[in-house]
């Protein structure tokens, strides 16, 4: 002990830098097994049968028509969700009200409870077993089993995803710039768009790719409320599920890999928000503080 | 302050601010969460007590519905357990080495977050079937994956583990490295300092992440159906029965189970916000 000096007290020995390359190759083969190989193995079934197959397979009508549905439903509830989030993290972030851990918790609702429960708390209002079931059928609308239902149980499992990232990082800034502005006479709607905005723009973008990927990839929830009516109420997961219950193997698979390039997408697009922005820096060296 | 109390006798607020829009947002987001969480959440509690206590206690303790449980939530505890041990070597590494393309397995650890779920499902059987990559290599040593309670458990650590890395990963960033230098300059080997250290710091962070990866494990859906098998009293998942009793159009069933694992996830979301709070409390009381 008494030969080393204060900074070498730290200095992994040899047996310390076995260990650290051990621990390492363990994470990264962990990581090839369980992650990687599985997304491969979408791609090789995908293309098992060659290209002019998979082609074939995605330019089927049923799984275009789940393809676009998907999208227009990502369309409705991301918006509605980007919404929300502003305006909870506003009430939350900037003002002081009671019950606001109460408000929280409710926000974080849709992420401890499973999404066949959240489909079905929606067939429990507007099926035809509902509540509002006998008068909705009396008025010829549709809900559960039809578009709006999906839009509904996609909006319930994504709209925490915007607020919880928007939350903390508006916390964090400090309501400082706006209090001035509004000092300076700035009224709501200016300070919003000049000071606010401005400012969370990479957090907001970042909980706004995660509330769209769910909602692209949104299953169980989904699957309780569609009625799974080709060409009218699948989703594309819905549609890799028909697929696959009917042994079209090739053709799940070609779905799915749609689905699989959407999730990579994500992922490279949040690295790079990351990287560039700061927001939710993992990984990544940070700053010396002394 | 008497002032203050006066003017916001009629508000929920509990101290003025000099910016504008809380009815706005406030009212916004209360009726959002009224109409998309509130009023359903209701709804299925209404309709589950339009059993009474005697009917609902026996749906839910139905032979069937009772093995559910134990297949999801025996599964669910191994897949969590599986997920904290490879959670926080994952966290380790990410948060304390530099190796070449970290950022890309950093961004890989959210893949299970970013895959849906019903790729993940048939992806993971087609692994692990008997003619499939890890399949066939197991199959012949007598581990059976796909169709039997371990597919279940390895579905749910896909979908789980990321729960823990996110969650000790900037815990242990945020570790000050004075203190295990401390430590050091004190005599400790690498096991005291990772013991009694950094472990006091990082534990709450792991249990909570534990935590969040159970829950997600025990409502999963998507990722378990295709590789369970989904035989009745075996690997039937709690998730699944609800749809089969959807699919039956026994409604009130349903209802019934749906409010059994709703109990379950509310006592989960209790059990992390109270590791929050203690952590919160113990780090003010620190400053």
């Amino acid at each position: 002990m008494s030969g080393r000096n204060h900074s070498d007290l730290l200095k992994p020995s040899n047996a310390q830098r076995v260990g650290r390359v051990a621990l390492i190759a363990a994470a990264l083969a962990f990581l090839a097994l369980f992650l990687l190989l599985p997304v491969t193995i979408v791609f090789t079934q995908a293309f098992s049968q060659g290209w002019a197959i998979y082609r074939a397979s995605i330019y089927q009508e049923d799984v275009l028509s789940a393809l676009r549905l998907t999208g227009l439903v990502a369309a409705i509830a991301v918006p509605l969700n980007v919404l929300f989030g502003i305006s909870a993290s506003w009430a939350i972030t900037r003002f002081e009200f009671h019950g606001k851990s109460l408000l929280i918790t409710l926000i974080d609702i849709p992420l401890a409870v499973s999404p066949v429960v959240a489909g079905l708390m929606y067939v429990e209002v507007f099926g035809l077993h509902g509540w509002l079931g006998p008068w909705l059928s009396d008025h010829n609308l549709h809900i559960i089993f039809a578009v709006p239902g999906i839009v509904l149980a996609t909006v319930f499992v994504t709209f925490p995803f915007v607020a919880r990232e928007l939350i903390p990082f508006m916390q964090a800034q400090g309501s400082d710039e706006e209090v001035a502005a509004v000092v300076l006479g700035a009224n709501g709607w200016s300070v919003f768009w000049r000071v606010t905005l401005p400012n969370i723009k990479w957090a907001l973008l970042y909980g706004t790719i995660l509330a769209a990927s769910r909602s692209i990839g949104e299953f169980g929830a989904v699957s309780v409320v569609s009625g799974h009516i080709r060409g009218l109420t699948t989703t594309l997961p819905l549609e890799v599920e028909m697929l696959y219950n009917e042994y079209s193997f090739t053709a799940a698979f070609a779905a799915a890999s749609l689905l699989t390039l959407a999730a990579i997408v994500t992922l490279v697009v949040k690295k790079i928000i990351e990287v560039t922005s700061g927001v939710h820096r993992h990984g990544e060296e940070k700053e010396s503080e002394s | 302050m008497a002032e203050t109390k006066a003017r916001n006798r009629w508000s929920l607020m509990t101290q003025s601010s000099p910016l504008p829009g809380f009815r706005l947002s406030m009212g916004f987001t209360l009726a959002y969460l009224t109409v998309i969480v509130l009023i359903p959440l209701t709804a299925i509690l209404m309709h589950a007590t339009r059993l009474g206590w005697g009917a609902f206690l026996h749906t839910v303790t139905a032979p069937r519905v009772l093995a559910s449980y134990r297949v999801t939530l025996l599964s669910a505890a191994a897949a969590a357990l599986l997920s904290a041990a490879f959670g926080l070597l994952l966290a380790w590494v990410l948060a304390r080495y530099n190796f070449p393309g970290k950022r890309i397995v950093d961004a890989l650890v959210d893949l299970p977050f970013a895959l849906p779920t019903a790729v993940a499902g048939i992806s993971l059987t087609a692994l692990y079937a008997e003619s499939g990559w890890l399949g066939r290599y197991l199959e012949p040593h007598g581990i059976h994956v796909a169709f039997t309670p371990l597919g279940i458990v390895m579905a749910m650590s896909f979908v789980g583990f990321p729960f823990v890395v996110r969650s000790v990963q900037p815990v242990l960033e945020d570790l000050d490295p004075a203190m295990e230098e401390a430590a050091a300059s004190l005599g400790a080997n690498v096991w005291q300092r990772f013991t009694r250290v950094i472990a006091p710091v990082a534990f709450p962070a792991l249990l909570t992440g534990t935590a969040l990866a159970f829950a997600r494990a025990a409502g999963e859906y998507g990722s378990v159906i295709f590789i369970a098998g989904n035989m009745p009293m075996r690997t039937e998942i709690t998730a699944l029965l609800i749809v089969t009793k959807l699919e039956e159009f026994d409604y009130v069933g349903a209802a019934a189970i749906a409010v059994a694992m709703l109990a379950l996830s509310f006592t989960i979301m209790l059990l992390v916000n109270l590791i929050q709070w203690r952590v919160q409390r113990r780090e003010g009381k620190r400053v």
